[in-house]
């Protein structure tokens, strides 16, 4: 925000700053009434994941990995994907559970942050890499 | 009948992301078959499946656009056409008697066999306090199946990380 020369124009950044915390809060209404009405975990994690994809494209790259890098990212998904694991093998040891909200947070929580790795590896790292490449 | 205009709207749209030479009107075209696809899916009668396939749908073209579009694509016209002809006659052909034979045993469209649904209908609010009965089925019942999905997202990650990565790339003359 203090560089205006990277991203986009000052129009679309003001607009971006005033939207993106509706967007990320609509992901997480969408995760939270995911076992009440139509949404769920897989739904509401993309939302949270073009949230995140909004800000960078608006502010360019280093104002959002400054908060959130690969590792981090890569440490959410892992976390998630295993919590996740132990949830739906948990089934075996006793009667039928009653988690569908926790897995649907779970799931939320592997996807958003699975997707923008994903994201982050397709965009911003093959381009180094492959101007690394040219040098 | 709003059904058949929404598929044949998709298709035509299909058709055109093939056969357009420009790629970013290519995706354009291939977004608005994600978008009939939602109307589809709305039509139908399921929500959950129209949240989704919309939101995906816009993030597969944003990272489309972001990260294919200004690459050079190798394009190979020429050589072995025939070839290529023949196995796509072949395929379409095996495609079609096995999806006819498939077909002719499914119950007719709108009268599903309620054998196992009667007792999800029946039974579900009590065994698992959901009211959503469709997240209810994919993430409690059938809750293998969404870890088998977990799992194929967590190998799209770990993959692409390990396909783009710095180190390793090192190029030598």
């Amino acid at each position: 925000m203090k560089n205006d020369t990277v991203g986009m124009s000052i129009i679309v950044k003001t607009v971006t700053r005033l939207t993106v915390g509706l967007i990320l809060i609509y992901g997480i209404y969408i995760v939270l009434q995911g076992h009440i009405g139509p949404g769920g975990g897989f739904a509401g994690g993309v939302i949270v994941a073009l949230s995140l994809i909004h800000l960078m494209l608006a502010f360019g790259k280093d104002e959002v990995l400054a908060k959130f890098n690969k590792a981090r990212g890569l440490f959410l998904t892992s976390f998630a994907a295993i919590v996740f694991l132990l949830i739906s093998t948990s089934r075996f040891l006793g009667r039928q559970s009653k988690s569908v909200a926790l897995s649907d947070i779970v799931i939320s929580v592997m996807v958003g942050a699975g997707l923008f790795v994903i994201f982050l590896a397709l965009v911003v790292f093959i381009k180094d890499s492959l101007e690394g490449a040219k040098k | 009948m709003e059904l058949h205009l929404i598929l044949i709207f998709m298709i035509c749209a299909s058709i055109m992301a093939v056969e357009i030479k420009d790629l970013i009107s290519s995706v354009i075209a291939l977004s608005a078959v994600g978008l009939g696809l939602c109307l589809a899916f709305l039509i139908l009668k399921a929500p959950n499946l129209a949240i989704t396939q919309l939101v995906v749908e816009i993030l597969l073209v944003v990272i489309l656009i972001q990260a294919t579009i200004k690459r050079d694509l190798p394009l190979i016209k020429d050589g072995r056409w025939l070839f290529n002809t023949v196995s796509t006659l072949v395929f379409i052909a095996v495609f079609l008697t096995f999806g006819y034979f498939s077909l002719k045993e499914l119950p007719s469209f709108g009268q599903p066999t309620m054998r196992v649904s009667q007792d999800y209908l029946a039974n579900s609010l009590a065994q698992t306090g959901s009211v959503n009965i469709v997240s209810l089925i994919t993430l409690n019942f059938r809750g293998f199946d969404a870890l088998a999905e977990v799992a194929v997202l967590f190998t799209a990650v770990i993959a692409v990380l390990a396909i783009t990565r710095k180190t390793g790339k090192v190029y030598e003359k």
